[in-house]
């Protein structure tokens, strides 16, 4: 049924780039192809793959992660554009192990089904509670409008954007 | 939805936050793309770019001299894998055609794929598929149903004698002669678009084999990984045991697309063992707009009779549905044929199905299936109906609806599981009146007079719907000891994102009488259950949950059988505190689960087994439901309409809800919810809309509308249960009754907000373009009659 | 879904990136923020041998600078620099209300507003807002740096004045008097998504209340930023109120000739025209009100 394994060619020397960049907290170096976006560097190289890609074209969102304090699609950047930044993604929200409030709001209030989107909202909306708090339905909505998800119609990630930005503690 | 009226102590109906969000909430979930397989070869394919062509020639000479390029084969180079993928719904009058997993020849829609690389990264895959050349004839495309039924008009499918798929009617009563003898007819045409399943992760498949023992590992996005491994078996003739199927845990979305069966997931497995390297193929967005199966348009021409009241007669529709390239399954349109009646007494029908093929991708099952488009035409003719009459369109649903009293419900005709359809249990006046309540309906219509006479066109829409759901043939569990003192739940079933970690851990919690804590779930692994059917159609909890039910019960009395052995006590004296099963409740004489494990799993190597002690503590259960169980529910919304713009605000929506007893109320409501959003999709925005020549036109989010945030209206959201009698949870399906009659809904109240103009809605979805565009053709066809 | 190959130049000074147009600009591309140019090559729409990163030029290409005479955009600001700035605000509301609507939060964090105008896309909204604010554009290659008001900017769909080797270097338009008024009203099928038609429109009104000036382009109806003259010249001299509206609505309506596609008939687009037309010169009257009252 097997054909012999196809041997396996040597892949010629591209022009390379060497990505330094803190991601958070922690400093990495990686040789990467230019063309290699931030979202493939982030999840191939750095294994962080946290960070999901669900349209590449910038639209659904999935892929958001802050770069430098601003929400950013990580399929719209190239990771050689990232030497030298703060990059955050999903897996530095929780700190030792303990949920953000947000992410606390978003178990509370099931804002999550397939979890696939999960992560861009998250990074989405704790760039926007950076910036300003949200405090009615609509604000809440719009801060939502970057990021498409699927599975839960909203409804609990409205209520998860309003009580994080009301500081409504409690663990899930 | 509080859960104050559930007993201490049980699970069940408990409203119990999930146990799978943790892992997805810190970016640790585990998707098809995140599985750690760093020698794997990433794949690409090359695709169709013609609607219909036959591949003259094909050179994949200078692919195969870029570097990294590991392989390419083409649909010819795997002759022994093209073998037809069988349609899931069958029917004996069907004109099936082969649908091969990569075919060598003739080409049938935009997307189909003809040749795969094999590449050290997908970049360089990609790289590859610009630098095979093909030469293609380009053959005549059929791109719509009209087209494809047309007299003399081209074939989708090269030398065959016509397109249809097959032609069937379903009938109850004499619709013809009731018809004819009815007081009142109204007759309309609608167009239903439905759109795709647009999971956020897209489809993929990955695979690796294992060269000592001959077995293959497939990791495959699938909804049904043992329906995928029955297929792979006949066509790759290997033994089902020697092929691994695993819907990872964690899998992006479903929504119907991925309970289909697919080339790619015939191809990358094969090529894995061919090249002896692990692959993987993750279909990219692009990929997945022209080539994960969709539904898409029926034309419906419908004919309803009624008396004076409002009083239905009679209900004729002849039904084109657009089966695609191939027919992957009949269950969309024959499911669409048993929903048109709905909750209606309806005396005569007669329901007409033409299924066609075309030159797009093949149609199958999406998040409602067949429903959506079956509610939009009843709903709207029941709400012109009152229009003609003059009655309250609340009125004229009073009067038609099946009542409380009359389940079970013989409609006349047949269901797409094989049996007479027939309601098994039901409320559809409680559901209507708690809505109407609920949207503020008589001052809903006050103010709409008040607001018309400002000239502001304010509209109330109302659908009331039944959905078939909780289908067989069967689902099972097995609930294991294990050898840790835990209980483990293995389900055949695959979750999406639906919590099946958590919802069946309470059930089984419930059964053996055990803290959820100690129960751990495992779903979507062949080599872990030997059967299974696979997510769709609504049915899990109605099928899996009896059986994992039934072997929970099972094991508690195989623990408590084994315990009392030890304690040297009668079994009506054990109980569980924690992980222990005690004598009267006393931790003092009680053993752990850990050591039932070790005494009746792990044993004394050569020592015999106590007395009365039975080996091995493992439990299973199928359950297999008489047929369908019936949710229903109704939906109402409150809208205005700029006639300017056509802007479309939705300013109130209400949903009663039925799906019977609910096992968590939060996880309910989020299924209805993110339903009710992707019917909003389909009632608005979700079009893949091709062009006559068959290229798809929406291949972006830029050009396919998904709502965000900002589209879907705050819901107020209302559950009645009338339990199943058709399995011992008395449960039905709940993911797909948001999604049914949001368009109806949205139609209708579009429809009644521009009343005055004279405006019609007969195709979803409702776009600011065609309603601009319907208040300027009802304008001229005034103008025309002045 | 995965961009093709290129050889990447990051150039750290004006110079050094003119320099590298200068040699490669038939086979490079400007890459600034990214967020037009990016799906493009993810989705192998668009192949250039040479991308020249402008990202990296210096923080003084970031900044807008509001200036006694001049409002200047440098091609490095993100949008939502301009989007946040209270100066913006006060000073080219129109622009602050525009910005708002294209896209998300996430894309105007990184989308500059010069790489928006050299895109080019006649449906977007800023190439429509800076032909109303009569703006200038400031075009700098290796040969020189030419200026350039926006009738001789935008030619055609996806297509500048820019040549090869040409960068837009900054964007300027005339620090607005204190009787200038705007709006901007589009009209899109989703939050964010580019507009089925959009109107930016400029009015200076004197003490009477008669318009002196008036700017209105539309967006997403034909090729480039479309200059509605027949809708200015009916404006101009008049003053805003609702006898006016029939005539500018049916002006406008006149004065496009868009295209229909999936998402909106040809007619629906220019009715759709006429209408935001009407709503962009009652929303002016108002703000006009408001400043009186």
């Amino acid at each position: 049924m097997r054909d012999h394994a196809t041997e396996f060619p040597t892949r010629t020397q591209d022009e390379t780039h060497t990505v330094g960049c803190t991601v958070n907290g922690r400093e990495y170096e990686a040789v990467v192809d230019p063309r290699m976006t931030l979202a493939d560097f982030l999840r191939e190289k750095l294994r962080l793959t946290g960070t999901h890609l669900g349209c590449e074209h910038g639209v659904c969102g999935a892929c958001t992660v802050i770069v430098d304090g601003a929400a950013t699609r990580s399929c719209l950047m190239l990771a050689v554009q990232a030497d030298g930044a703060q990059v955050e993604t999903v897996e530095g929200l929780a700190e030792d192990g303990e949920l953000s409030p947000l992410q606390c709001a978003f178990k509370r209030n099931h804002a999550l089904q397939c979890g696939f989107c999960t992560p861009g909202f998250l990074m989405s909306v704790t760039a926007a509670l950076r910036e300003e708090s949200v405090t009615t339905e609509e604000q809440a909505r719009e801060v939502l409008s970057g990021n498409i998800c699927r599975c839960t119609g909203y409804t609990g990630l409205v209520k998860s954007v309003l009580e994080a930005s009301a500081g409504k503690e409690g663990n899930a | 939805m509080s859960d104050t009226l559930v007993p201490e102590g049980t699970m069940i109906g408990r409203r119990v936050e999930r146990r799978e969000d943790e892992r997805l909430l810190t970016g640790h979930g585990g998707y098809l793309d995140d599985l750690d397989l760093p020698d794997a070869l990433a794949a690409a394919f090359l695709r169709s770019p013609h609607a219909h062509a036959k591949i003259l020639s094909f050179d994949a000479t200078e692919a195969l001299t870029l570097p990294g390029v590991v392989a390419v084969f083409s649909g010819a180079d795997l002759m022994e894998i093209q073998k037809p993928l069988a349609p899931k719904v069958q029917h004996p009058q069907l004109r099936d055609y082969p649908r091969l997993p990569m075919p060598p020849q003739e080409l049938h829609y935009v997307g189909e794929p003809l040749a795969v690389v094999v590449a050290e990264s997908r970049y360089i895959a990609e790289d590859a598929l610009e630098l095979i050349e093909v030469d293609f004839e380009v053959l005549p495309a059929v791109a719509s149903t009209a087209v494809a039924l047309q007299e003399n008009g081209p074939l989708a499918h090269s030398g065959d004698e016509s397109n249809v798929a097959v032609l069937l009617t379903q009938s109850a009563g004499d619709a013809a002669k009731a018809l004819a003898e009815a007081p009142n007819v109204l007759s309309e045409e609608f167009f239903v678009m439905r759109g795709g399943g647009h999971s956020m992760e897209t489809r993929g498949v990955a695979a690796r084999f294992e060269m000592a023992t001959g077995q293959v590992t497939i990791w495959d996005t699938t909804q049904a990984p043992h329906y995928a491994r029955q297929q792979l078996s006949v066509i790759y003739e290997m033994a089902e045991d020697d092929i691994r199927v695993i819907a990872p845990a964690d899998v992006g979305g479903g929504f119907g697309p991925k309970a289909q069966f697919y080339g790619e997931e015939v191809v990358i497995p094969w090529v894995a063992m061919k090249l002896g390297r692990a692959v993987k193929w993750v279909e990219d967005r692009q990929e997945n707009m022209v080539t994960s199966m969709m539904e898409r348009s029926q034309t419906h021409r419908v004919d309803v009779g009624f008396d004076d009241n409002g009083l239905l007669l009679a209900v004729k529709d002849v039904i084109e549905h657009d089966q695609g390239a191939y027919c992957a399954g009949l269950q969309v349109p024959s499911i669409t044929t048993s929903t048109v009646p709905g909750p209606y007494h309806v005396p005569n029908i007669e329901i007409e199905l033409r299924a066609c093929y075309t030159n797009m991708v093949p149609t199958s099952s999406v998040r409602g299936a067949g429903r959506p488009q079956a509610v939009f035409v009843m709903e709207r003719m029941i709400d012109r109906i009152a229009e003609h009459l003059g009655l309250d369109p609340a009125d004229v649903r009073r009067r038609n609806l099946i009542q409380a009293d009359e389940f079970p419900y013989k409609v006349g005709i047949m269901f797409r599981d094989g049996s007479p359809l027939t309601y098994d249990s039901g409320d559809f006046p409680t559901l209507l009146e708690g809505t109407l309540e609920r949207i503020g309906y008589t001052e809903a219509r006050e103010r709409q007079a008040k607001l018309r006479e400002e000239g502001r066109y304010v509209g109330i829409g109302l659908s009331v719907y039944i959905e078939g759901c909780g289908l067989g043939p069967y689902e099972g569990a097995k609930i294991r000891l294990t050898n840790k003192g835990r209980i483990l739940v293995t389900l055949a079933a695959a979750g999406q994102g639906q919590g099946y970690e958590t919802v069946y851990a309470q059930i089984a919690a419930d059964g053996i009488g055990l803290d959820m804590d100690y129960i751990e779930v495992k779903t979507g692994d062949t080599s872990r259950i030997p059967f299974g059917q696979g997510t769709f159609a609504s049915r899990i909890t109605a099928t899996c949950g009896p059986a994992v039910m039934d072997a929970a019960k099972q094991m508690r009395e195989r623990l408590i059988d084994t315990a009392a052995v030890l304690l040297g006590c009668d079994a009506s004296e054990v109980d569980f505190v924690g992980d222990k099963a005690c004598l009267g409740g006393d931790l003092e004489k009680s053993v752990s689960l850990q050591q039932l494990a070790q005494t009746a799993n792990i044993g004394k190597h050569g020592i015999t087994m106590p007395r009365g002690i039975k080996a091995g503590i493992e439990t299973s259960s199928y359950f297999s439901p008489e047929r369908a169980a019936y949710a229903s529910g109704a939906h109402a919304a409150l809208v205005e309409v700029d006639p300017e713009t056509g802007e479309i605000e939705i300013l109130k929506y209400v949903i009663g809800h039925d799906c019977g007893n609910v096992i968590n109320p939060l996880l309910v409501d989020g299924q209805v919810l993110g339903g009710f959003a992707h019917g909003i999709g389909n009632a608005m925005y979700e079009e893949p809309v091709y062009d006559v020549e068959g290229q798809p036109q929406a291949t972006s989010y830029l050009d396919y509308a998904l709502v965000s945030a900002t589209e879907v209206p705050p819901v107020e959201l209302f559950h009645i249960q009338t339990p199943s009698p058709l399995n011992p949870l008395g449960v039905k399906g709940a993911g797909e009754g948001g999604t049914i009659p949001a368009p109806a809904t949205i139609a209708n109240a579009v429809e009644d907000a521009l009343r005055p103009l004279r405006a019609r809605v007969t195709r979803a979805p409702i776009t600011p373009a065609r309603i601009v565009d319907a208040i300027h053709r009802a304008e001229s066809t005034s103008a025309d009659q002045d | 879904m995965k961009p093709g190959r290129f050889t990447y130049h990051s150039p750290r000074s004006l110079d050094e990136a003119l320099a590298a147009l200068q040699v490669y600009g038939d086979d490079a591309k400007v890459l600034a923020g990214g967020q037009s140019l990016m799906p493009m090559l993810n989705f192998r729409l668009a192949r250039f041998e040479h991308l020249v990163d402008v990202n990296r030029l210096g923080a003084e290409y970031a900044e807008p600078t509001f200036g006694d005479t001049r409002i200047t955009i440098p091609l490095l600001v993100r949008q939502r620099r301009v989007e946040r700035s209270e100066e913006a605000a006060r000073l080219l509301p129109v622009l602050t209300e525009a910005l708002a609507q294209v896209a998300h939060p996430q894309i105007r964090n990184r989308g500059t507003i010069c790489g928006s105008l050299a895109h080019a896309d006649p449906a977007a909204e800023l190439p429509s807002v800076l032909s109303v604010l009569d703006a200038t554009f400031t075009i700098a290659s290796s040969r020189g740096v030419r200026e350039v008001p926006a009738e001789e900017f935008f030619l055609f769909h996806l297509t500048t004045s820019l040549e090869p080797d040409e960068l837009l270097l900054q964007v300027s338009v005339p620090r607005p008097p204190v009787n200038q008024f705007s709006s901007f009203r589009e009209f899109a099928t989703r939050r964010g998504d580019f507009a089925l038609a959009g109107v930016a429109a400029v009015c200076e009104v004197d003490a009477a209340g008669v318009v002196t000036t008036c700017r209105v382009a539309a967006a997403g109806v034909a090729p480039t930023p479309h200059r509605l003259t027949d809708v200015e010249a009916l404006v101009t001299g008049a003053s805003l109120n609702e006898d006016l509206w029939p005539d500018v609505e049916a002006a406008a309506r006149a004065q496009v000739d868009p295209t229909g596609d999936i998402h909106a008939s040809a007619e629906y687009r220019s009715r759709l025209t006429g209408v935001l037309v009407k709503r962009a010169l009652a929303d002016i009257r108002g703000k006009l009100e408001a400043s009186r009252a």
